[in-house]
């Protein structure tokens, strides 16, 4: 049973950035320090969880005491933990580079009303979305998973809005009818669970679950709705033009945390949850996806000419190795599998955050981000190349990135199950993933040509230091393996904490 | 039981109603319409869950409490989209979705 002292710490994910932001929303004045505070203050509580989980084992805590088949638990194991740390950390590096964003545009002059107004609104919309995020991982209720959803999409899509540029605003249009049509998918496939046990608990169903027609309709309907929201292949349509015109940190936010909420779901409903009425077709089906989406989204990221267009498909492409993981767990959902994804999803967290944040920043010196008028930005601000190019070696995988790591772990899989057909897709989207990274990084450090575009201005430290550290530690992800793997088997080996043996 | 059926039936086709309008048509307005209709099937569906229709025996509440608060999400949501979608039209210059339709005036 958790002591007192533990269920409180619970709460405080999803208590504190809501408290936040709602004291953003009611002091309207651009205050600098207190997105900042509750940034921190929600990395200190996840560091603490962390000591928890590890001295306690996976953590259970009863709202408002009411006991499971009525009321909502949340539960802590060590994927939603490590989720949890992906988002308290890339949320740091977001909060401080979003200071640094809106002051250095707040200081260009150009419509400076506009841009304190886009800060104003900023705040409040980022610290719900992050209580919406950790209210996510820690949902141990199918409905109330559901509401969490809601929440992160409302929060997004009015992010997404912000830069209030008529093409912005089309797209995140667009990313809201998307992702209203995936809660409402989610919710029919509620429906349908609920009608054959009458339970949402995770871990109550997981007990019951036996195979018949009205289960699988559930999860089938919960799983479109999933694969809609985090933009698997078919489904993708919505991602590119809402992540590329949002503002930088926006941007980042979006492709960094925001689609791993629903990938995360949906690997951890089909793995821990629902793993009884799981069948190898259904698996490779969704492995299929993710080999169209790595190609494709590679592709199409190849034949881009702005930069943040690239990043956005290249999150396409990315999505896809994660689908990948879907047929290679189905013989090992154990240890390895789950290491493998939740790998790739960290060191992709992190990556893809500093990559749009480097991006965002090339794109405030030069007012645009066509790659062919990029020439010559290393010498302006190596320290934001040099970690967009650290992202870079993340996605391509090579060691020792977290990215490495997640993708040898998969090839392992592929290679000890017989499937090696699935290790071609692997290392040939590997190969896209250099090729659209180098295609970046090449007129980047060719000489300018002609006078410079570039704004004089020095780049900030608030600008350049968040997408380095972040990429930094996705690089050296590698290296900090077996503390991971402690975190996954925390007391007792269980991967998955359920409610019931 | 057949009404209880027909409940059900109704709901479902409310809930495909909606899904076939929000790809078919392309105007922002009833692309919100197809999502509350949508929405209003699915609520349907719960609602007839909870209903077993013995009598007698007490009417399962969590299934209301789901729908209560699908209601205010979705209140919420669509609240949401028509801001969003009364700014584009603004910055469009009145241009509307620009492909397809042309935005109709309001007839009442």
């Amino acid at each position: 049973m958790p002591t007192v002292s533990a269920s409180f710490w619970m709460v405080l994910p999803v208590v504190l950035p809501l408290a936040g932001g709602l004291l953003c929303f009611l002091w309207r004045q651009r205050s600098l320090w207190l997105p900042l505070a509750f940034a921190l203050v929600n990395l200190i509580v996840v560091i603490r969880l962390t000591r928890l989980l590890l001295i306690q084992g996976p953590l259970h805590y009863q709202i408002g005491g009411w006991e499971t088949p009525l009321g909502i638990v949340l539960v802590l194991d060590g994927p939603a933990l490590l989720m949890l740390l992906l988002t308290a950390l890339c949320g740091a590096g977001v909060t401080c580079y979003a200071r640094g964003y809106f002051a250095y545009r707040i200081s260009a002059q150009k419509q400076p009303g506009r841009h304190e107004r886009q800060e104003r609104f900023f705040w409040p919309l980022w610290l719900m979305l992050l209580a919406a995020l950790n209210g996510l991982f820690l949902s141990g209720d199918i409905f109330n998973i559901y509401v969490t959803l809601e929440l992160l999409s409302i929060s997004a899509v009015a992010l997404a809005a912000l830069s209030g540029k008529p093409v912005a605003q089309l797209a995140s249009f667009r990313y809201l009818l998307a992702s209203l049509l995936g809660s409402l998918s989610y919710l029919l496939g509620i429906f349908f669970i609920y009608r054959s046990h009458g339970v949402l608990d995770l871990g109550l169903l997981r007990a019951v679950v036996e195979p018949g027609s009205s289960m699988t309709a559930g999860l089938v309907l919960m799983s479109c709705g999933l694969l809609l929201k985090s933009a698997a292949f078919p489904l993708h349509f919505w991602l590119p033009p809402a992540h590329a015109n949002a503002l930088a940190p926006v941007s980042a936010i979006l492709s960094g945390l925001v689609i791993k909420g629903s990938l995360y779901l949906l690997f951890r409903f089909w793995f821990d949850t629902f793993a009884s009425l799981i069948s190898p077709a259904a698996l490779n089906v969704i492995g299929m996806l993710g080999i169209l989406a790595v190609f494709w989204g590679g592709i199409l990221a190849l034949l881009q000419q702005r930069l943040k267009l690239l990043v956005a498909y290249s999150t396409v492409s990315q999505v896809g190795y994660f689908l990948i993981a879907f047929p290679l767990a189905y013989h090992d959902a154990t240890l390895s599998v789950w290491t493998a994804f939740l790998f790739m999803i960290l060191a992709h967290g992190c990556a893809k955050v500093a990559m749009f944040m480097a991006a965002g920043t090339m794109y405030l010196h030069s007012g645009h981000d066509r790659m062919r008028d990029l020439h010559g930005i290393r010498l302006v601000m190596p320290l934001t190349v040099f970690a967009y190019g650290m992202a870079g070696v993340n996605l391509m995988g090579l060691p020792p990135s977290g990215g490495f790591v997640g993708k040898w772990l998969l090839l392992t899989g592929a290679f000890d199950d017989g499937q090696w057909w699935w290790s071609v897709a692997i290392m040939a989207g590997g190969l896209l993933a250099a090729a659209y990274v180098f295609r970046v990084m090449s007129p980047l450090f060719q000489a300018p040509v002609g006078a410079s575009i570039f704004d004089g201005r020095p780049t900030p430290a608030l600008l350049e230091w968040p997408p380095l550290v972040l990429s930094l530690i996705a690089l050296l992800l590698g290296l900090f393996a077996p503390g991971i793997m402690a975190l996954l088997t925390a007391n007792g080996g269980a991967v998955i904490s359920g409610g019931l043996p | 039981m057949t009404v209880l059926f027909a409940y059900k039936l109704g709901g479902l086709c409310l809930f495909f109603m909606g899904f076939t309008a929000l790809i078919l048509r392309s105007h922002p307005l009833k692309k919100i319409m197809a999502v509350n209709v949508m929405a209003a099937g699915v609520f349907l569906l719960f609602i007839a869950m909870a209903c077993h229709g013995r009598v007698g025996v007490a009417i399962d509440p969590v299934p209301q409490a789901m729908v209560l608060t699908g209601i205010v999400v979705s209140v919420s949501v669509t609240a949401l989209a028509l801001v969003l979608a009364c700014r584009i039209q603004e910055t469009s210059g009145g241009a509307g979705s620009s492909e397809g339709e042309h935005p109709p005036q309001g007839d009442s």
